[in-house]
């Protein structure tokens, strides 16, 4: 599949690789959100952690790990910079359409920027649910 | 008049010579490794079919001058070539524009010719073929199914062999006709193809076999074997694209209901003004490969080898795909745990190869012959098929070894899969978020 320059510079240089520690360690820390998204089966599996900076509510670190096509590394990548800064509410906001516009995904590949909302929302959430906070409100069903 | 178009010299053409001259390391990039999908014309071959575009382009059909003899004798040399190549009487061969044409002529018109119902049924006869089957002989199947015919697709075990003793489960007494391949296109698996082309003959059932990826790589004997049709295709065996064709056995005779009506040609078999310069070219490349295809074989299957030891030593949770000795020598397919396989193609991309992962295909489905053959979805995902070919040299296969290896460890890096696997998780125990 003919790419265009955005992806191709997420997938040969992505962003903010990697986890702040294992799977189990991570359930532990409450500074820490994850989101596990998709399956093997499916060919596409994101998952996404925020480090939250726990007194001013901002997310200070993100990091993720992919397994799937270039389309959904370049997005769980692009995830990871959006994020980088942003409070919770805010980064409750991304949206997979804006995934689609700054990558130009193609139309087969809009399941990959789906798939890093899911990624972003499930991070926060779980961050949430850690900390005894109310979940936000899903404004909208895809 | 001798055309000028610089194909001279076979050397010129030798990725081997080509890549000296620029580096003295490196290979020149990029490398085809996708010889299942389409080989290079040999120069040869083109050589043999440029004068009957310009200068000898008479129509075969044209009896009342030289043109249409010359174009006529061509074919007639053509056509010998073919069945010198497959052990086959010249008036056996069809000529048609390629294996999916053949295919079809072959499935729809021995299915149409020799259609029978069982007494106290309305059924129009047993077909039997595999799920690993190419789409053109799958999906002929599946409208003659819809027609009224029944259809058993035999479901191959993990080695993707299908064997005589398969066949003999599902024949029944109102069996017509039996089409398998005779080699996978995906994973290069190889039928038990003479054992079952016996087993029908005993019993009078028509076996076809798909033979593109088969013939003019490893031998064939069309009369010991026992097959009555075979497909085969040009632009496999360094041919051009466009041209192929199909056995149809005299002795004992298989008939064919024509999918094609007009002025006769091909003995009514296959309508249609020959494709005279198409033809001469898989008649040069038959030729060729009558010649050549053992050499090449026993060498490209040490280049295969050479390859596959190294991916499975260098790499862990790397598997080959298919049985392990009953393959064609030039085709691996593997795969790579935890990785997928477009993003793998992205990463080495001077190597032009495919992959099995859904993400390469408009369905979004992973390949259904790995399914097929019981490969999980997970590692269809993560498979690549390397198919080797005449020009391959072995600095290409090292470098397809380095590139493979690098981006596979570097990707890897990358997969929450592969830390699981590392931490012990069983990947197959995760509650997955279904999307």
């Amino acid at each position: 599949m003919a790419y265009g320059p955005k992806i191709i510079d997420h997938y040969e240089n992505p962003r903010n690789v990697g986890n702040f520690g294992t799977q189990a360690e991570m359930k532990a820390r409450p500074d820490i959100g994850v989101g596990l998204v998709g399956a093997p089966e499916c060919g596409d599996v994101m998952q996404l952690q925020i480090k939250v900076n726990q007194r001013t509510g901002r997310i200070e670190d993100a990091k993720f790990k992919c397994f799937g096509c270039g389309s959904a590394i370049a997005s769980s990548s692009l995830a990871t910079e959006w994020l980088k800064g942003r409070t919770l509410d805010e980064g409750m906001e991304i949206r997979n359409q804006q995934i689609v516009e700054e990558l130009s995904l193609p139309p087969v590949k809009i399941h990959c920027s789906v798939l890093a909302e899911d990624a972003i929302h499930k991070a926060i959430e779980d961050y949430k649910k850690k900390n005894g906070l109310p979940a936000t409100e899903e404004a909208h069903a895809h | 008049m001798k055309l000028k178009l610089g194909l001279k010299s076979r050397s010129r053409y030798t990725n081997a010579d080509r890549t000296k001259d620029i580096f003295p390391m490196a290979p020149k990039l990029p490398i085809y490794f996708d010889h299942a999908a389409t080989t290079p014309c040999d120069p040869r071959v083109v050589e043999a079919m440029l004068p009957y575009f310009t200068e000898q382009f008479g129509n075969p059909g044209s009896r009342n001058h030289r043109f249409g003899w010359e174009a006529e004798g061509a074919v007639d040399e053509a056509r010998q070539r073919v069945a010198d190549l497959i052990g086959a009487d010249e008036k056996e061969i069809i000529f048609t524009s390629g294996a999916t044409e053949s295919n079809n002529l072959a499935l729809r018109g021995a299915a149409q010719m020799y259609e029978k119902a069982p007494a106290g049924s309305k059924g129009r006869g047993h077909i039997i073929a595999s799920t690993i089957e190419h789409k053109a002989v799958l999906d002929p199947c599946k409208r003659l199914q819809k027609e009224g015919f029944d259809v058993t697709f035999i479901e191959p075990p993990a080695d993707g062999v299908v064997t005589a003793e398969m066949v003999k489960s599902v024949l029944r007494e109102d069996t017509i006709l039996v089409s398998l391949m005779w080699a996978n296109n995906e994973i290069g698996t190889i039928n038990e193809i003479p054992q079952i082309g016996a087993l029908c003959r005993d019993r009078g059932i028509v076996v076809h076999t798909d033979g593109t990826q088969w013939v003019g790589k490893m031998p064939v004997a069309v009369k010991r074997d026992n097959i009555d049709l075979m497909s085969f295709s040009g632009h496999k065996i360094y041919g051009p694209k466009g041209v192929g064709g199909l056995y149809v056995r005299r002795k004992p005779r298989v008939r064919l209901v024509s999918m094609q009506d007009g002025g006769g040609q091909e003995r009514g078999f296959r309508s249609g003004t020959l494709n005279v310069t198409g033809i001469v070219g898989l008649g040069k490349a038959c030729e060729i490969a009558k010649a050549e295809m053992e050499r090449d074989g026993e060498r490209l299957l040490k280049l295969r080898r050479k390859l596959e030891t190294q991916l499975t030593t260098q790499l862990d949770s790397c598997a080959i795909n298919g049985h392990r000795e009953k393959r064609l020598p030039h085709l691996t397919n593997v795969s790579f745990g935890f990785v997928e396989g477009e993003s793998l193609m992205m990463a080495i991309k001077d190597i032009a190869c495919s992959s099995g992962s859904a993400c390469t295909s408009a369905s979004l489905e992973p390949s259904y012959v790995l399914k097929g053959c019981g490969v999980g979805d997970d590692l269809a995902h993560s498979s690549l098929r390397l198919s080797l070919g005449k020009w391959t040299s072995e600095e290409q296969v090292d470098y397809a070894i380095a590139q493979i290896v690098t981006n596979v460890r570097k990707l890897r890096e990358l997969s929450p899969l592969y830390d699981m696997h590392k931490e012990g998780i069983d990947l197959s125990k995760v509650q997955w978020a279904a999307h």
